[in-house]
């Protein structure tokens, strides 16, 4: 059979020998025309990357050593001077406590959040259909929208969380003028842009959990919330995992609320990373120092992401 | 532990039923399979033994206790699903000890009884293995191992081995077989497979368009159908209906041509009947000049031969032949009058069965009691 199979091939060897043979003889790389070809498939997407992602961050990390003018030109080279500053500034250090406190409880309520109305809604009730309309409903709001809507709600005079604290008797809270309630104010409003896009992963995460598993559950006598934790939960692991990432990422980048509603007050309350560098690079004009800062920020982020990849990455396999 | 359904009913919308008037009674140790075609509601029927669904009507009881409004868990069963329901975050001894972890047993005893389980069926060297990395048939005898775990005496399966190819669905029926004896479970066994039904049970229950349409051993139900529905359903190849009209009041034999006419055990009425011929009773003559068919198509299965044949009224027929090599298409031959059939009404219901009913002529039931 193998020499059979040999015979066979024997002629295809013998024309492909020479063929190589003659190729190098003169000089060419028979390699040479498979890169071109990779390179011209590659190039378009290379290109602007390249021209988008690739240069900015070179240049942000190169501006990270420098003082600039106003116009962004770097002025003086003055090494790791810019990090020192940074992390010796007690202002600075604030914005990166303030930014985890928020990333922290942003993510964890998100999550909790998410997988809580997603198991509501798997329920079998009249009308759920509307509801699950609801829930993914923030997906489709803008920032600006959301904004707007939440001040409405905070606001000390007005607004709806105001009615309930007199209905109720309660000191009148100053949800965006008092640091400490300014940053859950806005923490509640990103949670609750998150959660649309949140529940919808989630509740097809559930929808996709095999249902006989719960029937045999059933049968075998496990109670209701036993099976949450040890079929639900387990099964939709690589979910959680894969949201809590993404939360954790744009929390970290969370902007627009930011501006909208605190512009980073009261006393830099809510002066989160992401922000503080759009007021130093775009309204101080120390592109320097903000470079400096989203160096570092992209370090934190690869940081993090780093660590739940090892602390979950194991527990999601399955 | 036996089992009794008291005219069990199934509806979603109080206005269709799914199933209708479902009467019998499961013994202590016996293995009762539910068969019937893809939506005849089979599955629908042990759903609501193990709880799953809500009974509409009727009562069911467990050893003479009603358990139709228990939750499945009180009902002390356990079941085995089409696709196992394995865990696949869970290593073979936890997806075994999984319903005892769940109600809280002592770590040392479900230890016991996992290892004993596995033991059972043969797997303790790959306890610590993922579904994932189980065969087919591996992964079905972890099911069956968490159904002995849960150590209870009743033991419901829904077509457990249809994922299974056919070599290890054949291993497995017998493994399944040994277990329930072994074990002396009751077990209620759902298949669409009348082959699985007829080598494992001790009796059938076929279920057709919402109801039960006969229930007895494989040899009564194949023997003594109570319809043609049944009749057809059991056997491979399938039994042939021929379709006859009497049109005189007292009619004591069905002709279907000269050469093929059929003795009835009393008179019949006129009307339409038709006879139910197994294949295999059938004989064949190469005989041309009393020739009454045409051989249309002949496939070779190794034991036998089924021979596809026209009779000249047209009626298409299937005949089971063992030594048949020298037909050849398209030839003519003579179909003869077989010494076994059965007759049904216009409706398919059995009038005459199909041992000895030419002698005395008794009814189906009669038949049946006296096989009894």
């Amino acid at each position: 059979m193998e020499e059979q199979l040999n015979k066979q091939f024997k002629p295809l060897n013998k024309i492909a020998i020479p063929k190589l043979q003659k190729l190098k003889k003169i000089g060419y790389d028979v390699n040479a025309k498979d890169k071109i070809y990779a390179f011209l498939f590659l190039g378009p997407s290379l290109l602007i990357l390249s021209i988008f992602v690739f240069y900015p961050m070179l240049r942000t990390l190169y501006l990270s050593f420098f003082l600039t003018n106003t116009l962004g030109k770097p002025t003086v080279f003055v090494g790791f001077n810019n990090y020192v500053n940074l992390l010796t500034s007690s202002t600075y250090l604030n914005s990166l406590k303030a930014t985890i406190t928020y990333v922290i409880a942003v993510s964890m309520l998100t999550l909790v959040l998410g997988i809580l109305l997603a198991q509501a809604a798997s329920k079998k009730i009249a009308g759920i259909n509307f509801f699950r309309t609801i829930f993914s409903g923030t997906m489709g709001v803008s920032v600006s929208v959301a904004a707007i809507f939440w001040l409405f709600i905070f606001n000390p005079s007005v607004g709806l969380l105001d009615q309930v604290t007199t209905f109720l008797h309660l000191p009148t809270i100053n949800w965006l003028t008092q640091p400490g309630w300014a940053m859950l104010a806005v923490i509640i409003s990103t949670v609750w842009m998150n959660l649309g896009f949140t529940f919808l992963i989630f509740f097809g995460a559930l929808q996709s959990v095999p249902k006989f598993l719960y029937e045999a559950a059933e049968i075998e006598g496990a109670s209701k919330s036993y099976q949450f934790f040890h079929i639900t939960f387990p099964m939709i692991s690589p979910t959680i995992f894969f949201i809590s990432i993404i939360t954790l990422i744009e929390s970290f980048k969370s902007f627009g609320l930011i501006d909208l509603m605190t512009a980073g007050g009261p006393d830099n309350a809510t002066n989160l990373m992401v922000y503080r560098i759009y007021q130093d690079a775009f309204l101080s004009g120390n592109y320097g120092s903000a470079s400096t800062q989203s160096v570092i920020l992209a370090i934190i982020i690869s940081l993090f992401t780093l660590m739940q990849f090892k602390l979950l990455e194991k527990k999601v396999t399955y | 532990m036996s089992i009794e359904l008291k005219n069990i009913a199934k509806t979603y919308d109080n206005n269709s039923w799914i199933l209708k008037g479902i009467n019998t009674r499961i013994k202590t140790g016996e293995f009762f399979a539910i068969v019937g075609p893809s939506g005849c509601g089979k599955s629908t029927l042990l759903r609501m033994i193990a709880g799953l669904i809500p009974i509409s009507s009727g009562d069911l009881q467990i050893d003479n206790h009603s358990v139709t409004n228990l939750p499945p868990c009180d009902r002390n069963l356990t079941m085995v699903f089409q696709d196992y329901a394995l865990f696949p975050f869970l290593d073979v001894e936890a997806n075994v000890g999984f319903g005892l972890k769940a109600r809280k047993m002592d770590v040392v005893k479900i230890e016991e009884r996992v290892a004993n389980a596995l033991a059972l069926v043969d797997l303790t060297a790959v306890k610590k293995r993922k579904p994932r990395e189980l065969s087919g048939g591996q992964r079905q005898r972890v099911a069956l191992a968490r159904a002995i775990a849960s150590d209870a005496k009743i033991c419901l399966m829904d077509e457990p081995l249809s994922n299974l190819d056919a070599q290890l669905r054949g291993k497995m029926r017998s493994e399944i077989r040994e277990l329930q004896q072994r074990l002396g479970l009751t077990l209620i066994y759902v298949t669409h497979d009348q082959i699985e039904a007829m080598t494992m049970a001790d009796r059938i229950m076929v279920l057709n368009e919402q109801q039960v349409q006969q229930v007895g051993s494989p040899a009564e139900i194949y023997q003594y159908p109570a319809n043609s529905f049944v009749a057809t359903f059991f056997g491979t190849p399938r039994m042939n209906l021929l379709k006859a009209h009497c049109t005189q009041i007292h009619n004591h034999s069905l002709v279907i041509d000269p050469q093929l006419s059929f003795p009835t055990p009393f008179d019949l009425p006129a009307g339409d009947y038709f006879i139910g011929i197994r294949p295999q009773s059938f004989t064949i003559v190469a005989q041309i000049s009393k020739a009454n068919a045409t051989i249309k198509n002949i496939e070779y299965l190794g034991t036998e031969f089924i021979v596809y044949v026209e009779l000249d009224n047209g009626a298409k027929i299937r005949i089971a032949a063992a030594k048949q090599s020298s037909l050849s298409l398209n030839e003519r031959i003579l179909v003869k009058t077989p010494e076994d059939f059965l007759i049904f009404d216009h409706a398919g219901r059995a009038i005459s069965s199909m041992k000895g009913t030419q002698k005395n002529g008794r009814t189906t039931k009669q038949a049946v009691q006296t096989a009894q």
